[in-house]
């Protein structure tokens, strides 16, 4: 039996549909959520934050109508480690310690064992501040008539800069046959995975801290833990629950909940259940970073891209979290799939006073692609040109280089989707038919297009610094079990990884399960964030699969043509003679990939899926709501290991992507969501998605598991430049920031009077 | 405010509890009587991940007091399937990638299963109304939908129940 990446024919199990692993559970209702556990003599947390977003705490008052000695109280001085969340910087606090610099802080935790008593008691709790004035957006950030953050530095107010520079821009600008201007910006958008974040502590002397939760990221939550009690490894363990959504939500957020629950059950001496309810979760927790792409290009007269230059500035909230790491991805995917071959760009990410954003599918990478397919279109309305012609133009093809330089060293299919995208969604037709019927109709119908790039894994040098481990063994039950920390919220990873091992074991899926998701238990296989899951940790799977039956030939003689009954006899024989049945694979990064941090410059990803999407949209002028109507979408993703489950991943991130465009705005006061309800945070329903074609390619790329390349974030990326392009072509008229609401478009037609006549398309 | 006792039918087997009667329906089934199948996911009756049949109508329970359920007969996603034998839905959410995350899958299953109960045949503009106060993030409901159409097609759809 052999596992040929390459030939699709000789694969069972990889590129089948096979029923997610752990479906059976989630439909009997059985599966087990953090809130749908409960220990003996568990109590319910809660947590006291500010107020406020900027001040010093001068006092806290207890009132006295609250009997407060059933409670149990942890503040700052309680913590016996490090106060601080360990992310990549340690500038954020577990609890504020006499300052706070976001509403909504977390400052002090109680504890109860009736959860009902928990809300009266956190309201009874009243702080006193010295009001400090706040900075509360980008502008009021770069004006630094407050400097909140890195005073010390010679950057103050600013997290984390790059500029990344090929060519010479400057000496672009004077043979320009046109020179394009525009300003795009994006709001924040909140994950609203279904299941809230919730943890649950417990302690004990021996075994350190033991956290239940949903979470994206173990050892992520572990490092934390570790730092916040100063604890050794083996003394906090980290247990996975099933995990209700996450979408980047619960890469770093769990950590905080986490260290909050497990300070109450040190201070308790028994388990903490922290659940946070949905306002509380949409107010306290992070948010896709907003953000704010200048674009400045020079085009020749065929519409041929000389020079761009690009500014980026990105809201990150009070503390640093992942504003780096996320501000690098929107530097690097803010040119689009285009060649140039002078490139500036310099991108900021700004501190504020409001909750820290966080990670959110795409991670940066929506916010500049809005940008630039935005500008491309008014490129090419700049020059006259077709807005897909103009694209096609400017395609990366194999051999050209990046803003990085990277060499395009992958095959590059931009033209083949492009073509397509415009097939399958009848582009031409449609767009001559709207603007025909649009001329008398109120409802004003259009067609739109995006072509981008999503970079799979993390960054540069990342995979290599992550040195990830991971691979499978074998149990006493003749079940081969896939050890990875690489975690299943929805998206697929239990059912992809159990698919590449019985591909490359010869077994049947059936035979494979997952180890649970405990760090007392699993390797280190990186975080579940980056589209990484499937090229990279899915690799390490794979090759640890040929490595074990390798093993197994050489120590068992197990046969070339070997049954399942071989295979699990050779297995035996193997445990007698090792004792155990186990196979792992450390990270190597592919050939050729080199990065230089200091220039920015190198092989930013080691492959990169590709995609075009085509929105129709409908936009009612009486009512002035826009609609999507139909959406194509045709990708590049390397080898789809299941055709249900990928297509489910793009139909889900286009749905986001839609609300992004459309639905949800996050509103803040003093950096405080107040609109923190489903009720008035408003995502897309099952009425509100239009029918979404899902087409792929497959170009399999040969150091991701099975030709598997990233696909999860992907998906959110297109649609939003997509759907405000379509939206430009049925009304005529050119909107540059989302959300964009029935409200923005009533006040764009206000302007003109109100007159519908005055809309052309 | 005393407890009151309060006798329902649940899944068919009559039970009574002892609770606040301001106490919300979801609280009793997921800590009075450990059904946690049913899921809260918003507490304001705008997700639906909570949905439950009172009575052969569909309601959030996170919007029921306890109180008001004095009598009823309530069906959560533990009664759909007999035994070891998945309900057509079920299957058809298996097959179909109609669960992902799984959190709202129960509500969904609970809120499909009543569209199904009223129409056997639905079209898919009926089970997009249908589904309509049930959130899902993970799917883009296109599989959801999928999943509809392939259960209303499966033998027993309608009349799988104990």
């Amino acid at each position: 039996m052999t596992d040929d990446s390459t030939n699709p024919a000789q694969r069972r199990v990889v590129g089948t549909p096979q029923i997610r692993k752990e479906g059976a559970e989630k439909v009997l209702g059985r599966a087990k959520y953090v809130d749908d556990i409960e220990f003996p003599g568990m109590w319910h947390g809660a947590t006291v934050r500010s107020t406020i977003p900027r001040g010093r705490i001068l006092a806290i008052h207890f009132d006295e109508s609250v009997p407060w000695h059933e409670f149990v109280i942890v503040t700052a001085a309680d913590i016996p480690g490090n106060n601080h969340i360990q992310m990549i910087a340690a500038d954020q606090p577990c609890l504020a310690d006499g300052a706070v610099n976001h509403c909504d802080e977390p400052i002090l935790l109680i504890a109860h064992p009736d959860k009902r008593l928990l809300p009266q008691a956190v309201a009874s709790v009243r702080i006193d501040y010295e009001e400090l004035p706040a900075v509360l957006s980008i502008e009021e950030s770069e004006s630094k008539r407050e400097i909140i953050w890195g005073a010390d530095t010679s950057t103050p107010n600013v997290f984390k800069e790059f500029v990344l520079q090929k060519g010479n821009v400057d000496e672009a600008w004077s043979s320009a046959a046109c020179i394009v201007e525009g300003e795009y910006s994006t709001g924040a958008q909140e994950h609203l995975y279904i299941e809230n974040n919730g943890m649950i502590a417990d302690y004990s002397d021996d075994g350190g801290i033991t956290v239940w939760g949903s979470l994206q990221c173990p050892f992520y939550v572990h490092k934390s833990l570790m730092a916040v009690f100063n604890l050794p490894e083996d003394k906090v363990r980290v247990i996975q629950t099933e995990t209700g959504g996450a979408f980047g939500g619960k890469e770093d957020y769990p950590s905080i909940i986490a260290s909050h629950a497990a300070l109450l059950a040190l201070k308790a001496r028994r388990p903490i259940k922290m659940i946070y309810d949905r306002m509380e979760d949409l107010a306290a927790t992070t948010k896709r970073h907003p953000s704010r792409t200048r674009h400045r290009t020079a085009v020749d007269k065929d519409g041929k891209l000389l020079a761009m230059e690009i500014e980026i500035a990105t809201d990150g909230g009070a503390y640093s979290t992942l504003s780096s790491t996320v501000l690098s991805r929107a530097t690097l995917h803010a040119t689009g799939p285009y060649v140039c071959p002078n490139i500036r760009i310099r991108s900021r990410a700004w501190a504020t006073n409001t909750v820290p954003y966080g990670a959110f599918r795409g991670f940066g990478a929506p916010q500049t692609i809005f940008a630039i397919e935005r500008h491309m279109e008014h490129i090419a309305l700049a020059v006259g040109m077709d807005p897909v012609e103009l694209r096609r133009r400017n395609f990366l093809h194999d051999g050209d280089t990046t803003a990085t330089q990277q060499i395009m060293r992958e095959p590059v299919i931009l033209d083949q989707l492009l073509d397509r995208a415009l097939a399958v969604s009848d582009f031409y037709a449609k767009r001559e038919r709207y603007a025909r019927e649009n001329a008398t109709n109120p409802v004003k119908c259009g067609i739109g297009i995006a072509a981008f790039y999503h970079g799979s894994g993390f960054t540069g040098s990342g995979e290599r610094r992550l040195n990830s481990l991971a691979g499978v063994d074998v149990t006493l039950q003749g079940k081969v079990r896939v050890l990875v920390s690489s975690t299943e919220f929805g998206q697929g990873t239990n059912t992809i990884l159990a698919q590449i091992a019985a591909e490359a074991l010869g077994i049947s899926y059936d035979d494979v399960e997952m180890a649970p998701s405990d760090t007392h238990l699993i390797p280190n296989s990186g975080p579940t964030v980056a589209s990484r899951t499937s090229m990279v940790v899915g690799h390490l799977i794979q090759r640890s699969g040929r490595q074990l039956i390798q093993t197994l030939k050489e120590a068992a003689n197990l046969s070339d043509n070997y049954t399942r009954h071989d295979f699990f006899a050779a297995c035996e024989l193997l445990r007698a003679r090792d004792g155990e049945v186990k196979s792992l694979s450390r990270y190597e990064a592919p050939p050729n990939i080199y990065w230089n941090d200091d220039t920015y410059t190198g092989e930013a990803y080691p492959a990169f899926a590709w995609a075009v999407y085509v929105a129709e949209v409908a936009v009612d002028t009486i009512t002035y709501s826009a609609e999507v109507i139909d959406f194509h979408t045709v990708q590049e993703v390397g080898t789809v290991l299941n055709p249900t489950l990928a297509a489910g991943q793009i139909e889900g991130g286009v749905a986001q992507g839609i609300g992004y465009a459309l639905y949800e705005k996050v509103q803040l006061k003093n950096g405080h969501m107040f609109n923190n309800q489903m009720t008035n945070y408003i995502m897309p329903t099952a009425q509100d998605v239009p029918p979404i074609h899902v087409y792929f390619e497959q170009i399999p790329f040969a150091y991701g598991a099975f030709g598997a390349k990233g696909i999860g974030e992907l998906p959110h990326d297109g649609p939003a430049p997509a759907i405000l392009n379509a939206i430009q072509n049925a009304t005529g008229e050119s909107f540059s920031a989302i959300p964009l609401l029935p409200e923005d478009i009533f006040l764009r037609f206000a302007s003109y009077g109100l007159d519908p006549e005055n809309i052309t398309a | 405010m005393s407890d009151c006792r309060i006798q329902l039918t649940i899944n068919g087997q009559q039970t009574s509890v002892e609770a606040p009667p301001m106490k919300r329906l979801l609280d009793v089934l997921r800590e009075d009587l450990d059904l946690t199948g049913t899921k809260e996911g918003c507490g304001e009756g705008e997700c639906g991940s909570c949905s439950v049949r009172m009575n052969g109508e569909l309601v959030n329970s996170c919007m029921v007091p306890i109180l008001q359920a004095h009598g009823a007969h309530i069906e959560t996603v533990e009664s759909l399937a007999i035994d070891a034998e998945l309900h057509p839905l079920q299957k058809a959410f298996l097959e179909c990638g109609g669960a992902q995350c799984g959190i709202c899958t129960p509500g969904m299953l609970m809120a499909a299963t009543h569209l199904i109960a009223h129409n056997p045949n639905p079209s898919l503009e009926q089970i997009r109304e249908g589904l309509a106060g049930n959130l899902c993030r993970c799917t883009g409901f296109i599989k959801i939908f999928d999943s509809v159409i392939t259960a209303a097609a499966m033998e027993g759809s309608r009349t799988h129940a104990r």
